[in-house]
């Protein structure tokens, strides 16, 4: 039975944060973290900047683990759901909300 | 995740029991610049944090797992302590 506490942590934000799990964003730096949580052991950490269609920044910026190997300036796809982000992480329980799960080539929007 | 910069404790004696012996933190969320954005907040720490360290927190019912099998009762928990970071757009 599906309840409140199912809901994604995505759409929990209450600081006019996002409204769907799956975003584009852009990569806008890396963060480097010695002393963090067993599960983020050789997880790399990039900050990404949601964006809309047309590449303008949405909403505020944001920590997610990188699952693909994306780098600084690339377009993303990001997942803002733990379950989903954890799996990316490829480590269950782990203690995330964010993950990269693609690196964006093209974006064809017909309308 | 978001990253935050630590800026008080808090002490709390009558708590839910699955809360104690955790340390509260109040966290001032900050951009990618390292200005402070958004709502300050409270959330439980995982990794040892302290008062004026920059830290990184996640949201959600995911702040708990870090002290699995304890359900802890929490929105927001502190997951690691940043070093430094580097923006470039």
């Amino acid at each position: 039975m599906a309840g409140p506490q199912d809901r994604p942590a995505g759409l929990k934000t209450e600081d006019g944060g996002l409204e769907t799990e799956l975003q584009l964003a852009r990569v806008i730096g890396t963060v480097v973290a010695t002393q963090k949580h067993q599960a983020f052991t050789g997880a790399k950490l990039l900050l990404v900047q949601p964006v809309g269609l047309d590449d303008t920044p949405r909403g505020t910026a944001l920590l997610a683990v990188d699952s693909v190997g994306a780098g600084v300036h690339e377009k993303v796809l990001i997942v803002m759901e733990g379950r989903a982000a954890g799996e990316a992480l490829g480590r269950k329980g782990a203690p995330v909300d964010a993950a990269i799960i693609g690196i964006v080539d093209s974006v064809d929007v017909q309308e | 995740m978001q990253i935050a910069r630590v800026i008080g404790d808090v002490v709390t004696t009558m708590k839910d029991e699955n809360l104690s012996g955790i340390k509260l933190l109040v966290l001032q969320p900050l951009d990618p610049d390292g200005n402070a954005a958004g709502r300050t907040l409270v959330a439980v720490d995982a990794v040892g944090a302290g008062v004026g360290e920059t830290v990184f927190f996640v949201r959600g019912k995911e702040a708990s797992f870090p002290f699995h099998p304890t359900e802890v009762p929490t929105d927001a928990g502190i997951v690691g302590i940043v070093d430094h970071w580097h923006v470039e757009r």
